[in-house]
């Protein structure tokens, strides 16, 4: 499946897992180029964790990588890198701003497509695919953002957009004939119907759905947990458990020295149970419920509050006093008998 | 027959692929490695990975919430 044809050019396809940037790979892959994948893991991804967490999301499709999922299909090699760590800076000052929300979609392209030109010289690859369409994105995607990304990147005229290519200027593979112009596409805009057509036409039917699902960044609850987590931490420092813990629970902020995170179902429930050594936990000790997890220093006030919070969301026909256990991280542990609060004691603008 | 351990318990998709892809990558055609996982994501991804680079699980099952893969690296 992988045999290289000796002097056949190379390139590498940015894979995100959607449908863009798998039809773009396959546009080149029918010219004759050896193509590989490349998926970078910032950590901000949020079909991959979410599913494997939450019980309710999408039972009917596969809990699967949909980056893995679009390689396979095309018969190509994928090879997914870990940025995390490498990404925070991209994050915390974005030299392009942000978009609608803590989305830094320009310099967050520039970043990928950086670090996929890095790896094609260290690979001995030609040039670099991506599925960037004209004008799909607000921002990033904007016909005069794209020489931006290319300059900045330092990828220049080695990066093909093979979806719009024939609305921008021939890049190197084109004027040195490794691939067909005329064969390129000439696809603007926000609309689906021409993709979704070539996916139908290829047989792709269980493709992940299009644009814009992936980032949790472009998500408004999302941004604005990670920016209530930054103002209260007094930094912009995160780690992979922070980004992952946001996409997890209700999250409520009562006052401003503590946040509360409570599960939503089972699966969120046994996920949370695993951040016990790292946070203050509460739980029902005489009802079904919930698990809630604390971050901050509370009084021993902050805690009957928390576990009447808690208590709110048991699953028992309303006893008049519940037993919620509170464990430290440390691992002791204290019972407390409240009533629960009612739902209109939880007050909406504690919700971040 | 030596197996090389990597525990992922705990991490999720795509952490186990990245951590088995980087782990293979310094082990010879042969040898084996043993996986455990929790993320039921894994049963997926990791035989999609393997398949991908011709690496063979030779073994694959699961205890409790724990999943086992016994995958042995290939020509790739």
């Amino acid at each position: 499946m992988f045999m290289l044809v000796p002097n056949k050019r190379k390139a590498v396809a940015l894979i995100s897992g959607g449908l863009d940037s798998m039809l773009a790979a396959k546009l080149i892959l029918d010219q004759g180029v050896h193509v590989e994948g490349l998926n970078f893991y910032t950590g901000f991804c949020h079909s991959g964790h979410t599913s494997a967490i939450r019980n309710t999301v999408a039972k009917s499709r596969p809990k699967r990588n949909d980056a893995l999922w679009v390689a396979e299909t095309l018969g190509i090699r994928l090879h997914i890198i870990d940025v995390i760590e490498e990404y925070k800076s991209v994050l915390t000052n974005p030299q392009h701003g942000f978009g609608s929300t803590l989305n830094p979609c320009l310099d967050c392209k520039i970043f990928m497509v950086k670090k996929a030109f890095e790896w094609m010289q260290n690979h001995e690859f030609d040039f670099i695919i991506t599925g960037e369409v004209i004008g799909q994105r607000p921002n990033s995607q904007l016909k005069k953002k794209l020489p931006i990304v290319a300059n900045h990147s330092g990828a220049g005229d080695r990066l093909l957009r093979p979806l719009s290519a024939k609305h921008l200027s021939p890049t190197l593979p084109e004027r040195e004939n490794w691939v067909d112009r005329n064969r390129l596409l000439d696809i603007t805009g926000r609309g689906r119907k021409i993709q979704m057509e070539m996916a139908a036409s290829y047989g792709y039917t269980d493709y992940a759905q299009p644009a814009g699902g992936c980032c949790v960044l472009t998500d408004e609850a999302y941004s604005r947990k990670l920016a209530d987590l930054w103002e209260f931490r007094g930094s912009k420092n995160y780690d992979l458990d922070d980004i992952i813990l946001l996409k997890i629970g209700r999250h409520l902020r009562p006052m401003e020295h503590f946040k509360m995170i409570i599960s939503r179902d089972e699966g969120e429930t046994n996920f949370l149970q695993g951040y016990k050594k790292r946070y203050t936990s509460l739980e029902l000790v005489d009802a079904i419920g919930p698990i809630m997890l604390v971050d901050g220093d509370l009084t021993q006030e902050d805690y009957s509050f928390a576990a009447k919070v808690l208590a709110r969301y048991a699953k028992q026909t309303s006893p008049s006093e519940i037993t919620v256990r509170i464990t430290s991280s440390e691992g002791s542990t204290k019972d407390l008998r409240v009533i629960p609060f009612t739902s209109d004691e939880i007050s909406k603008q504690w919700y971040i | 027959m030596h197996q090389a351990l990597l525990d992922l318990q705990g991490l999720l998709c795509p952490l186990p692929v990245i951590r088995v892809q980087n782990k293979i990558s310094t082990m010879m055609p042969g040898e084996v490695l043993k996986v455990l996982c929790t993320d039921p994501g894994t049963t997926v991804d990791i035989p999609c990975w393997c398949r991908m680079n011709k690496h063979h699980i030779i073994e694959q099952s699961t205890t409790n919430t724990t999943i086992t893969f016994i995958i042995e690296v290939g020509e790739s």
